[in-house]
């Protein structure tokens, strides 16, 4: 049997497995029913079969439909309610970064950590993934969590999680995206949190994701207009995650990590108001990583984040 | 009959029916004859249903084993893009319009022929010069971006022949809004004295409900493929990702075409269904009017269920309430379906033959099938199952299970009218018990699989999978030996069997009230009708109510 290992798991098996109860009951129906008629009626037996009583023809035909519609309707707003509360990503989760490519999963931990085809996480912890991908689509499939979710290119997506039980499961690309779909796999270890803290210490430590970014961001040529002491006209990075952008067309946006990563790839799609679009784009310069970070960065350049590290 | 009577073309000196008018390959390929083009549909059709039948055993064979030893991935990936291509679009979607459909919807409305003789011919010229193209495609080098033609891999990805294949399925796509407009036309202004709306049988109905989805959905697929050719050929950035475009618009454009395709399938065998089992049971069809309406409103709601397809695309959590609430109201008249076909057994007198099998098989195999599709509208259980074996599980068993058992059912039915000859009872019994074992040992375990989490389009997979494919593996063994007995039973009844009468299952319809096989314009004199489609009791004949009125009417 599958193994319920996150906190989302129960509540999917008990709608699966109502299902099948009530799957078993209709099957007995109509089966039992097409069996009962078929010996009862077959051809050369001595059973009625005159006009069907009146009853038969508006009373029970609406009946049924009603009844059919009324199970519909009720599955629908039983399995809507169990998903509404997996749509509100949690505040407070150890944020880990997934980058696709054919064919593997690229894993970063907050710390800096990589991995690759292998994601370590603790017990117990909400954990979200923020993922995109390098090149075609794929997906994020951890049946023993009842997950997945479509990584895409040029976009970001993200689910969540909380492992319950300490093991390792298996992690499948589920949406076809290639030669070796197949060998797109994985494994997440779920570990207690002293034991992930351990793990954690031992791994070899870049620098963290933000700080990652930090670097990137002198390298890359980004401070020279968006650095504090940069005399080029650009919009500051500072408190931008989150905020509200008015941009030259008049329109709005709400700078979310989609916005950030269009900025940096194709900087002249959405300009900021009293700005010229003289950035060039990153496309191709920076790679698919190094934009995770250099998101990750602005990011952190928020007064109130960085206050409560 | 004659003792001397051997062979499909000998007939009675004098009698002469569309398969004794000309005998030169000619006549036969340039024929108006609705009759005619049908049997060339039906002889095209068998050989692509073979060729992703084949496809089929192989990547069945291929999962017997974790490690994947019998092809290599890139094999795989191109054998069940094949399969997938040839099914739908070759066999599945033409099966019972283009064959079953076109030679009977004319006799069933007491027509001539259908309304455009030469845009049916067009259309089958259409549907061969598509098949060519696709097949040149998948034969010759393949393609393995699967059925679905997903962007970006199909448009920046693959390095295989997405382009001819596409275009293939760009011009089949004619060929059915061709034929649906074909259809709509016959239904409309073809017939006969008497034949009112209300006792239209219920496969006609089905005819011209799917025509409906084929002539409003079809252009939407062309759509999705000319987009697919831009971006390969001309470089356009419509699904890139770098240039700005929505690899995911792809999925939005392919579904509104593909999920009513489903019902371009399932429809058609609803309407097979239907008339078999009246026929059998020797019953009026319970409900006719609640099965008209069902067929129409499953018509229309087919439409607005694509993104069911997309839960864990990353759509809006909005847009797929919706699209889940919508997938959950469409199971009403199918529903309705399911229990008026049981009502109908209610009080029958019924026989077991052949093609009774195969419909009292669709109906549990169809139930089946569409109650797991509860399991995919409901949003929490379809994250975990999207994208598994339960998928494959389940479409396999509308469309097998459902739309190829009614089409066998629908053509065991049908045999003695299009041939003038009868097949081997037992034989085609023996056939039919054999597919549905076949197919319930095939395809029930993916359930299980699809419950465990094995992911689709795997060529390996991990151990503790196995147990479950091998038997389903050994279950697609025995469904291609189901499929393959039709093959010599028929082509004995072609060669040696018995004459068939005009009417030997004494069914109601017009189609019976003609000579079997019938002549070249169906009917010496038009028919009259004058009672419900369903007449098989003295009391379902007496014309009832406002039709009875009509009667008198001039035409």
């Amino acid at each position: 049997m599958l193994p319920e290992a996150s906190t989302l798991a129960p509540a999917v098996d008990r709608i699966f497995w109502g299902l099948v109860a009530l799957s078993v009951v209709i099957m007995a129906i109509v089966g039992g029913l097409i069996l009962t008629f078929a010996i009862k009626y077959r051809r050369g037996t001595k059973a009625n079969r005159g006009p069907l009583p009146d009853i038969m023809s508006r009373e029970v035909e609406i009946g049924w439909t009603v009844a059919t519609l009324f199970v519909a309707l009720f599955i629908f707003w039983w399995a809507a309610a169990a998903q509404l509360p997996h749509f509100l990503l949690p505040k407070k989760a150890l944020e880990i970064h997934v980058v696709a490519k054919q064919w593997m999963w690229k894993v970063q931990h907050p710390e800096g950590v990589r991995e690759i085809d292998a994601l370590h996480v603790p017990v117990g912890v909400p954990v979200k993934l923020e993922m995109t991908s390098q090149d075609v689509i794929h997906s994020f499939g951890v049946p023993a969590f009842r997950i997945k979710q479509d990584v895409l290119p040029g976009r970001y997506t993200s689910t969540w999680f909380e492992a319950k039980e300490v093991g390792d499961y298996h992690l499948f690309c589920t949406e076809y995206c290639g030669t070796d779909h197949a060998r797109m796999t994985g494994t997440i270890t779920v570990m207690e949190p002293e034991a992930y803290a351990r793990w954690l210490a031992e791994q070899p430590h870049g620098e963290d994701l933000a700080g990652e970014g930090a670097q990137l961001f002198t390298a890359l040529g980004c401070s020279a207009c968006h650095g504090a002491q940069a005399r080029v006209p650009a919009p500051s990075l500072a408190n931008l995650y989150g905020s509200q952008v008015v941009l030259a067309d008049g329109n709005r946006v709400t700078a979310d990590e989609d916005y950030l990563r269009e900025s940096i790839e194709r900087p002249e799609a959405k300009v900021t108001a009293g700005y010229q679009s003289t950035m060039p784009s990153y496309q191709g310069v920076a790679s698919e990583e190094q934009v995770v970070a250099l998101v990750a960065y602005i990011k952190s350049q928020d007064g109130k984040r960085s206050q409560a590290r | 009959m004659r003792s001397d009577d051997t062979g499909l073309l000998a007939r009675e000196p004098g009698e002469t029916s569309y398969l004794t008018e000309g005998t030169t390959l000619r006549s036969w390929l340039l024929s108006t004859d609705h009759k005619r083009i049908a049997i060339l549909y039906a002889i095209s059709i068998t050989g692509f249903f073979f060729i992703g039948g084949a496809a089929a055993t192989m990547i069945r064979l291929e999962l017997f084993t974790p490690q994947g030893d019998f092809t290599t991935a890139d094999e795989y990936n191109r054998l069940f893009t094949l399969h997938g291509v040839i099914m739908v679009w070759f066999f599945l979607v033409p099966s019972i319009p283009a064959t079953l459909g076109n030679f009977l919807l004319p006799l069933m409305v007491g027509a001539k022929d259908v309304a455009f003789p030469r845009l049916n011919l067009m259309s089958w010229y259409l549907y061969i010069i598509a098949g060519i193209f696709t097949l040149a495609a998948l034969l010759l080098g393949g393609v393995d971006t699967g059925w679905t033609f997903y962007t970006p891999l199909s448009t920046l990805y693959s390095n295989s022949y997405v382009l001819l294949a596409a275009f293939g399925i760009f011009v089949v796509g004619f060929s059915s809004i061709a034929t649906g407009i074909n259809f709509i036309a016959t239904v409309h202004l073809l017939r006969t004295k008497g034949m009112t709306w209300m006792r239209l049988p219920l496969f006609a109905w089905a005819m011209y409900a799917t025509s409906l989805v084929m002539v409003l959905a079809t252009p939407v697929l062309a759509m999705a493929m000319l987009l697919i050719c831009a971006e390969r050929l001309l470089g356009l950035p419509i699904f890139d990702p770098r240039a700005g475009g929505d690899p995911v618009l792809f999925q939005h454009i392919f579904w509104f075409y593909s999920h009513p395709a489903v019902y371009i399938m399932i429809l058609p065998a609803m309407g097979v269904v239907s008339e078999i089992i009246a026929c059998e049971a020797r019953r009026r069809v319970f409900g006719y009017q609640f099965m008209v309406y069902a067929m129409l409103v499953i018509a229309v709601i087919g439409f607005l269920v694509w993104g069911h397809h997309m839960f864990v695309a990353g759509q809006s959590p909005f847009a797929s309430m919706i699209f889940s609430f919508l997938s959950f109201v469409i199971a009403v008249p199918s529903a309705i379906k399911v229990f008026n076909w049981t009502g109908t057994l209610y009080r029958g007198s019924i026989r077991f033959s052949a093609p009774m099998l195969y419909a009292l098989g669709f109906v549990g195999l169809f139930t089946l099938g569409g109650l797991t599709g509860l399991f995919l509208a409901s949003i929490p259980v379809d994250v975990h199952l999207s994208d598994t074996y339960f998928v494959v599980a389940h479409f396999h068993y509308i469309m097998v299970g459902g739309a190829v058992s009614a089409f066998f059912g629908g053509l065991h039915f049908w045999w003695p009218k299009i041939t003038g000859r009868m097949y081997s009872e037992s034989f085609a019994r023996f056939a039919a018990i054999t597919l549905f074992f076949g197919f319930n040992f095939t395809f029930f375990p993916q359930f299980i699989l699809g419950y465990l989490g094995m992911p689709r389009r795997y060529h390996e997979y991990p151990p503790e999978f196995q147990v479950w494919n091998v038997m389903s593996s050994t279950g697609a063994v025995v469904l291609a030996i189901g499929y393959l007995m039709p093959l010599g039973y028929f082509a004995y009844s072609l060669l040696n069997g018995k004459r068939a009468s005009d009417n030997p299952w004494e069914a109601t319809g017009l189609e019976w009230t003609t000579s079997s096989p019938p002549p070249k314009h169906n009917f010496l004199e038009p028919p009259v009708v004058l009672t419900e489609p369903y007449a098989y009791h003295d009391w379902d004949e007496a014309p009832g109510g406002a039709d009875e009125t009509r009667q008198d009417e001039p035409a």
